[in-house]
């Protein structure tokens, strides 16, 4: 597929600021300044830009706990999000969601999950409503590998399969389920390989280049909006972050994520392209750092301003006619 | 021998190690367990004391519940980790249509030695679908033994006589007390499943409390009795079966009850205990069975909402007051 260098300097864009936004709340929850727990996307980048750099602010995605960055990727405002992520009551869901719960309607973000799995039969649905609804709208479901092994997972391809539902599910193998090798898990060895059972396509994808997400989601999302129904994509990829912030990570060696994190980095990868193709400039490099360092700066001043949420707010969006 | 002080979390572990020990046939399945010794380090040391019966699953919860009703139908006794209590809902018709009826619908042909082990209770800020109280539920399933422990003893104790019960148990633990410590008796001990605890003997009221509730009893019960109000706390430890011999003693003893409990009021366990005050005890009562609970929406996540919405001391101190001044 085709993709012009404002594309590409775009998508790398989008992976500096998720990748900003991310350092910036881990750092945040080291503070003790974000309530609960927080899952991070850092290492995983590529698949958030890629994917969601072919779909419309109108098309749907659902996501999981480790969602921050597909709702950066499909257009969220960020100072709304560190809202969020603090509690407050201009956050996103008013501080009822936190991070695990995290939603923006506006753009399509139907919102994060904090159960695993809980996210296909939500795009089964989106997706069963988009055809009867005869838009041309797509959905979009992120999902882990340790998801793939939840029945939800067989049940909504199975479905959205037999309904040709206009639906893109997008894995994200990040080589572990909390603390569990997917190599362990994962009957098969491949989420994409069970597309098969289906007979639908499965393409497994170099997670971690950002133009092969990109190119495979283009297929996909053409093919769902096209009417000719779902697919599976699974981006291979590695998450550097524990499973959660504070996680102690005896399942894996520190020398396993620095390796991946100096050989294999998305952002690395994709910013050398950029300087070698000329797309990039250093000039340029530094002022985008500078420009998103200064929005992450903002959007957590606004979140640490926006207000605490009143306690008569719990009682509020239960029901539209209580 | 002199009392030694556990935490919840090590009770835990220590009867699962006594009973693993002293039964083979004992393993513990679920996500997670073997790596950090499961996702709150409840089962730390175990995986290495006992290889292989530590089982790491897939994230497949109606799998694993279902699997853990099949292995116990056929010689086993599993310790199935729930993960969080909320996840019970991936696994309801295992839980509800199998593992809850299996042994009447099959005339008593088998037995169903299992136990869901759930940590459930909010106040982490973990939001709406990690912070439920759902006991009542499973109350209200005929078939399941349900045990809802607060101290470390009572949790080493009904841990081990769950395990060894030839009946479902789930057997919720509240994550906000895994690090609560208290003093546990040295050596092998069982507290039997359906005995309630007077925690603190008092004449003025009873308070019918359990989980982590039973220590914000206990603290709203010391602010009182500062002014002179002696409140009997009851820590019920089973909901079912239940001993209504110690709530009726206690009642004929008081004449007063507040019911305090973290889950949702509305349909909650405490509208089974009125139900059963009013219609058992009607004559005893010199005030209306008052409940404090959850308020009845789900846990949001903000601190400041949170703490809206879960029961507090006060709430209890308060409560205690109204049955007794109206
Ligand atoms: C139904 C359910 N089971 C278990 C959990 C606990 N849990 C949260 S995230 C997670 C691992 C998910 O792994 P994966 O799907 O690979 O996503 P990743 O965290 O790697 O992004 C688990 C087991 C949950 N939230 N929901
Ligand atoms: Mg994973």
């Amino acid at each position: 597929m085709q993709t012009t260098n404002d594309e590409k300097l775009k998508l790398l864009e989008t992976m500096l600021t998720i990748r900003a936004f991310e350092e910036k709340a881990g750092e945040l929850f080291q503070k003790n300044m974000i309530p609960g727990f927080i899952h991070l996307s850092i290492g995983q980048e590529a698949s958030a830009a890629g994917t969601c750099s072919v779909l419309r602010t109108d098309d749907y995605l659902a996501t999981t706990h480790r969602g921050h960055g597909h709702m950066i990727a499909k257009g969220a405002d960020l100072r709304r999000m560190f809202a969020e992520l603090f509690g407050r009551s201009t956050g996103y869901c008013r501080g009822k969601g936190g991070s695990m719960h995290i939603a923006d309607f506006s753009t399509g973000f139907l919102g994060a999950n904090g159960v695993v799995g809980g996210g296909f039969p939500l795009i089964v649905g989106a997706g069963l409503s988009i055809k009867l609804r005869n838009s041309d709208q797509v959905g979009v479901v992120f999902f882990g590998d340790g998801a793939a092994n939840r029945g939800t997972f067989h049940e909504a391809c199975n479905m959205a399969a037999v309904f040709k539902l206009p639906v893109v599910f997008v894995c994200e193998n990040n080589r572990y389920a909390s603390t569990t090798p997917a190599d362990n898990m994962l009957a098969g060895g491949s989420v994409a390989g069970r597309a098969c059972a289906y007979g639908i396509p499965g393409v497994s994808v170099d997670g971690n280049d950002v133009l092969a997400v990109r190119a495979a989601a283009a297929e996909a999302v053409a093919r769902a909006r096209g009417g000719k129904g779902p697919s599976i994509l699974e981006n291979r990829t590695y998450r550097y972050r524990g499973h959660y912030e504070g996680d102690p990570q005896k399942y894996r060696s520190k020398d396993e994520i620095q390796s991946a994190a100096e050989t294999d980095d998305p952002i690395e990868r994709f910013r050398r392209r950029l300087l070698s193709e000329d797309v990039l400039t250093e000039d340029l490099e530094k002022r985008l750092h500078k420009e998103i360092a200064a929005r992450i700066e903002a959007a957590v001043q606004f979140g640490l301003e926006a207000p605490e949420p009143q306690p008569a707010e719990a009682f509020e969006d239960l029901y539209v006619n209580p | 021998m002199p009392d030694r002080e556990l935490t919840c979390t090590q009770a835990m572990c220590e009867a699962l190690e006594e009973e693993m020990q002293r039964d083979d046939t004992v393993f513990i399945i679920g996500e997670d367990l073997v790596a950090h010794g499961g996702i709150f380090g409840q089962f730390t040391g175990l995986p290495e004391k006992f290889p292989g019966r530590i089982i790491d699953t897939p994230i497949s919860e109606t799998c694993l519940v279902g699997g853990g009703v099949g292995a116990a139908l056929t010689g086993m006794r599993p310790v199935v980790d729930m993960h969080f209590a909320d996840f019970v809902t991936t696994a309801m018709d295992e839980i509800v249509n199998q593992m809850a009826k299996i042994r009447y619908m099959l005339g008593g042909q088998v037995r169903i030695p299992m136990v869901l082990w759930a940590p459930d209770g909010g106040g982490l800020s973990a939001a709406a679908q990690h912070s439920q109280s759902l006991e009542s539920w499973f109350v209200h399933v005929p078939g399941l033994k349900v045990v809802v422990p607060s101290e470390p003893a009572d949790v080493k104790g009904l841990l081990k006589a769950a395990i060894r019960d030839d009946d479902p148990v789930v057997f919720f633990q509240h994550k906000r007390l895994f690090a609560q410590s208290g003093p546990v008796p040295d050596g092998e001990y069982i507290i039997p499943i359906g005995r309630a605890d007077v925690k603190r003997p008092g004449r003025d009221i009873t308070v019918l409390t359990y989980s982590r509730m039973t220590y914000h009893s206990l603290e709203a019960a010391e602010r009182l009795a500062a002014d002179g109000i002696e409140a009997e706390v009851v820590d019920l430890r089973t909901l079912k079966p239940l001993d209504f011999d110690t709530i009726t003693r206690s009642v004929q003893k008081t004449h007063k009850v507040l019911i305090a409990h973290e889950a949702w009021r509305t349909g909650g366990f405490g509208a089974e205990l009125a139900a059963r005050i009013g219609e058992e005890l009607f004559d005893e009562l010199d005030a209306p069975v008052t409940r404090i609970g959850a308020q009845d929406v789900p846990i949001p996540f903000s601190p400041v909402l949170e703490n809206t919405v879960l029961p507090q001391v006060e709430d209890i101190v308060n409560g205690i007051r109204k049955v007794l001044y109206g």
